[in-house]
């Protein structure tokens, strides 16, 4: 009997909760170190990344309005199902280039990852909320809030974790996000896209386009109704792109694409400052 | 009702004294230098610009216009004392100079605003109660921080950003100083500074008070001038990060500058904040936070509650309250210390306001305007309720910064929340209803900032203030607002 | 229980008996013309700021005197002690008319302010001077008395001369919620007046909250005072300046509801000129010059009468006076 034949994967965009292929109908060829094809991933369009930021605000507050601990419990189930699929992730990884113990290690930390910002939904505005000693009969608390759909651009490097360090922080508030994965290790990323459509994440939560990150930039940092972009992972650019983000004064994020830290949860929020009379 | 109170009783008038606060404690120098390196130096070019009461139209001073080479100088200076001095310098002795600030601050409250008063046109009784105390206490609160900041941020390698450029608008001139300064000396920055065009003197003022105790040289510079000052300052190269409080469309041009040039940035921007009273609201308090919210130095403030959203069932009978409680603001000499309302702060802005206003009348809405007589010369505006406001017309969507008023009504919470952020603004909001749930949903449904529950326009040190949207990005006060002038990161071997 | 008059009891949801339930917490007054009346909530915070501005105006010189005299014509002069003698209440009556003896154009005071057993005394030593008589009655200041014992109370006064009578409200009644009772009490003691003119503390010290402040000028101004008053001067707290805008912002508001003009009279610690013009202040900006008259404006006072004429003497003279060129009844 003849050597069973493999099942190809079709890698595509992740939008509004489908996977649909780019409306530009455009992919992109990824090369194994030999040459050989390992795959072809969508190229997303202009129009993709609209369509994946009408998924992302259309979604984002009823995200925001869960609950913390439901978020957390969501998030939390992202890394079991990621759990479930390690070999998949570390063979993905290995044949983009990384040496395979190195891809077990990103694998194993990147599900933890989602682990510990899964942990921090409920506690992180202990962390950055205060409660302020105004000089009055006022009672004063400042709180972080989601700053509402926020555009990521994905590291090329790590490549899994990297995309986990930038994307699951912004969730963790009850923000909602457009990825943005460049063409060097898109199979990762569209294989955690799968991950989090199984995982209880609402549809639009989540948008993962893979393509010319230059391309789609100068649209996601110009887009008005996206409120921040996260440059950490992104590829030099021209002053003139990154003027564009001054359009509807967007937060612009540039962090560090391995760090954990509940002050990146923080850098994707913005902080509410509410008074109250004390008084009877 | 009126000719019951007629037969009633004989009519007492109660007139108010003006009650001038004397000028006698500010000596005004005829011209300013700049502040660079610990000394008033002239300017490079020799340039000279004047600054006007705008409440006598009277020129008080001339002040020197900052060049491009100016600019350089200052910053150069700012980097020496970086280097030299502020920066390894300990949090502790950082803090006992932010506490002599203070202290001195607070012993020449009256000097300096008397001279916030006559050089911006804001009232006494606001420069006085308002202005310069929490311009003292923001010193204090920060003078606090400077040698506790690992408490700040646990976990994290904390270090200053190094030279900061700063630029502050004139409404609030000496406070906006305060906010802009005292985060940025605290963490062991050092200052570059151009305070508005319009109301230079309390920032030179307060430059000479840095010398008398005794800052080092460098660690503040001040420089005096319009746009192109700022400009040179946005656009130097070896700024580490800048702040700015002012308009959006100016605010966006310096974004695009910085963007570019990957320069941390903070903005408080404008608003076009919604103050929303509930029928079941604490109505008396409702007024004066209305009144206050909209009327307090003449408007001219980013955070003012211009959108006053109204429940549709009390809509009519509380605008009645709001004209009856306008009638006894009285608006003229801010330096008389029964002025409720002062002088416009600029002929320019003056026009601004003067040409909004007409748009709104041209676009149907009803104009109010109190009987009430204004000083000849000087910049003035009567404050201005506009009723039958649609939220398409312009004075419901473009900040005034002016004693103007939009009421627009809502039936329900929801609608009250969507009209609320219906705006590229989110800097404030206000909420007036008995109802703590309903306060608290409000409160969170809200795109703003700062949220005024059953109050309004109250600050503090120790409170952050700054807004979503359009209206900025980063904080100013409270454990939230020294983050804009640290540069944080993973301590070695991790966190 | 008191048989009460045919008219009495408008309040909607309460029982008209005397007795109504305590507890029951109903509050839906109307007015005496019929008008149900809207009562709004009030901000501890936000209602001390407003009140502390009317502290920061300042009076024109030439508007000084008018404001000294116009605060000395609208002065209860009041003695309400245990040792008051007829010799006392003399003395005070005599100062009530004539204030200043070295300066006739010092106006009269609106009013002596004593309890009724003292009415004859103040009535005799007033006689044709315009100066009125109140008196504190209805079981003053505590109101612990059956209603036939207060309304007693009230007639006699009034039947020994009396044209303005004080009395008190029951706080036990209106704090446990009764507010049928408050109503009705007042309701039948105003009748009791007859022609006098009624005059109802609330003494706010004790009602725990400007809310209840609010509740209370409401419900005395629907039962049918004529005037609404802070306080009975026996307790801690008197009244202040946040006391008197709640309810001066209570008599504007009831006076925009039904048309029905309410007099207010503030009692209670208020001893210098300065804070005098606080209050002067405070009623020409919330109610309106209209309210600066003794038929709607009263304080209650008896020291501050002497620094009213000291600052009267100051003007006149140009020199700061002492307490011994004023007369010390």
């Amino acid at each position: 009997m003849a050597e069973r034949l493999d099942v190809q994967k079709t890698y595509k965009l992740f939008i509004g909760g489908a996977f649909p292929r780019s409306e530009s109908g455009r992919t992109f060829a990824v090369l194994a170190g030999d040459g050989s094809l390992i795959a072809n991933v969508a190229s997303a369009s202009r129009k993709d990344l609209r369509d994946a930021v009408l998924a992302a605000r259309s979604a984002q507050a009823g995200w925001a309005a869960r609950t913390a601990y439901n978020r957390g419990q969501i998030l939390y189930r992202v890394a079991e199902v990621m759990e479930g699929r390690r070999s998949q992730f570390v063979e993905e990884l290995s044949r983009c280039g990384v040496a395979a113990p190195a891809a077990k290690k990103q694998v194993e930390q990147a599900i933890d990852r989602w682990v510990w910002y899964a942990g921090w939904c409920d506690k992180f505005h202990h962390i950055a909320g205060t409660v302020n000693s105004v000089a009055g009969p006022y009672f004063n608390f400042t709180m972080p809030e989601p700053t509402g759909v926020v555009g990521i651009v994905t590291p090329d490097s790590p490549a899994l974790l990297g995309l986990v360090s930038r994307l699951a922080p912004a969730l963790v508030s009850g923000n909602t996000a457009v990825v943005l994965t460049g063409e060097a290790s898109p199979l990762t990323a569209v294989s955690m896209a799968e991950v989090v459509a199984t995982s209880d994440v609402p549809g639009g939560v989540v948008n993962i386009l893979t393509g010319e990150t230059k391309d789609m930039l100068p649209w996601l940092l110009g887009h008005r109704d996206v409120n921040a972009v996260d440059l950490t992972g992104a590829p030099d650019l021209d002053a003139a792109t990154i003027a564009e983000a001054a359009e509807n004064v967007k937060r612009l994020i540039r962090g560090e694409p391995n760090d954990q830290s509940p002050y990146v949860i923080a850098d994707f929020c913005e902080m509410k400052t509410v008074w109250h009379p004390v008084g009877r | 009702m009126a000719n019951e109170i007629e037969k009633a009783g004989t009519k007492f008038s109660l007139d108010y004294a003006p009650a001038l606060e004397s000028t006698s404690i500010v000596s005004i120098d005829d011209e300013y230098g700049l502040f660079i390196g610990g000394k008033f130096v002239a300017p490079k070019n020799g340039e000279t610009f004047k600054t006007v009461s705008p409440s006598t139209e009277k020129t008080l001073a001339r002040i020197a216009s900052a060049s491009a080479a100016d600019v350089n100088r200052a910053v150069k200076a700012a980097r020496k004392a970086h280097t030299e001095i502020w920066g390894p310098m300990s949090g502790r002795d950082r803090a006992k100079y932010l506490f002599r600030i203070a202290r001195q601050l607070q012993e020449r409250a009256r000097e300096f605003a008397v001279l916030e008063s006559m050089d911006g046109g804001k009232p006494i009784k606001e420069s006085r109660d308002v202005d310069v105390p929490l311009a003292a206490a923001h010193f204090f609160y920060h003078a606090g921080w400077a040698d506790k900041l690992e408490y700040a941020f646990p976990g994290r390698h904390i270090a200053p950003r190094g030279v900061v450029g700063q630029i502050i608008p004139w409404n609030f001139p000496l406070l906006m100083l305060a906010w802009k300064i005292a985060p940025a000396l605290a963490t062991g920055n050092t200052v570059v500074l151009k305070p508005a065009e319009t109301t230079p003197l309390t920032a030179l003022l307060f430059a000479q008070l840095l010398q008398d105790i005794d800052l080092p040289p460098g660690v503040v510079n001040i420089v005096t001038g319009a746009g192109a000052t700022g400009s040179a300052l946005v656009e130097h190269g070896d700024i580490d990060k800048l702040a700015f409080t002012g308009s959006t469309s100016v605010g966006k041009q310096i974004q695009r500058s910085a963007a570019a040039r990957r320069v941390p940035l903070t903005l408080e921007l404008g608003g076009k904040a919604a103050h929303i009273v509930f029928e079941d609201a604490a109505l008396d308090q409702a007024v004066e936070g209305v009144i206050n919210g909209i009327y307090f130095n003449q408007g001219h403030v980013c955070c003012a509650g211009s959108r006053l959203l109204v429940q549709e069932s009390i809509a009519e009978s509380f605008v009645e309250r709001l004209k009856n409680r306008l009638s006894t603001v009285r608006v003229g000499d801010p330096l008389d210390k029964n002025t409720d309302v002062g002088a416009i702060n600029s002929a320019e802005q003056l026009a601004r306001i003067t040409e909004l206003v007409a748009a709104g009348v041209e676009e149907g809405a009803e104009l109010y305007q109190p009987e009430c007589a204004l000083p000849e010369r000087g910049y003035w505006f009567r404050p201005t309720i506009f009723t039958n406001v649609q939220q398409s017309h312009r004075i419901a969507r473009e900040e005034i910064f002016g004693p103007v008023l939009s009421v627009l009504t809502f039936r329900t919470p929801e609608e009250a929340v969507s009209k609320a952020n219906d705006t590229q603004y989110g800097l404030s909001a206000g909420i007036w209803t008995e109802k703590g749930s309903k306060i608290l949903w409000m409160a969170d449904q809200l795109d703003a900032g700062v949220i005024w529950a059953n109050t309004f326009n109250q600050f503090d040190a120790a409170s952050p203030f700054g807004g979503y949207k359009e209206s900025g990005f980063g904080r100013e006060g409270g454990l939230q607002g020294l983050s804009a002038y640290v540069s944080l990161s993973t301590p070695k071997g991790g966190s | 229980m008191v048989t009460l008059p045919p008219e009495a009891g408008r309040l909607v949801g309460v029982s008209t008996e005397v007795e109504s339930p305590a507890g029951s917490a109903v509050f839906a007054p109307r007015s005496r013309s019929g008008v149900a009346l809207r009562v709004t909530p009030v901000d501890q915070v936000g209602l001390e700021a407003r009140a502390s501005t009317f502290t920061t105006r300042s009076i024109k010189t030439t508007s000084k005197r008018a404001a000294i005299n116009l605060a000395i014509s609208c002065i209860d002069l009041t003695t309400l002690e245990g040792m008051d003698t007829p010799g006392k209440v003399a003395a005070l009556c005599r100062k009530a008319v004539r204030p200043d003896p070295s300066n006739a154009a010092v106006p009269s005071v609106a009013a002596v302010c004593v309890y009724p057993q003292m009415v004859p005394v103040a009535v005799q030593h007033t006689a044709g001077s315009g100066v009125h008589v109140a008196s504190v009655a209805g079981a003053f200041p505590s109101g612990q008395s059956s209603m036939a014992v207060r309304i007693a109370d009230i007639e006699q006064a009034v039947a020994d001369g009396a044209d303005e009578i004080d009395i008190v409200i029951s706080r036990g009644a209106f704090l446990s919620g009764d507010y049928g009772y408050v109503f009705n009490e007042i309701e039948a003691q105003k009748i009791a007046c007859g022609p006098a003119h009624l005059k109802v503390i609330l003494e706010t010290g004790e009602l725990g909250s400007y809310d209840q402040i609010r509740k209370a000028s409401m419900l005395a101004m629907a039962a049918g005072a004529d005037f609404i008053k802070t306080s009975t001067g026996k307790v801690t707290n008197n009244s202040s300046m946040p006391v008197a805008l709640c309810m001066a912002e209570a008599i504007r508001d009831y006076a925009d509801q039904t048309g029905e003009i309410v007099g207010l009279k503030v009692a209670g610690g208020i001893r210098t000129a300065k804070q005098a013009w606080h209050y002067l202040v405070l009623i020409a900006e919330t109610l309106g010059t209209q309210w600066l008259t003794p038929d709607l404006f009263r304080i209650g006072a008896s020291s501050l009468l002497n620094d009213l004429l000291l600052q009267l003497q100051k003007l006149d003279t140009g020199r700061y006076s002492g307490p011994n060129y004023v007369s010390v009844d």
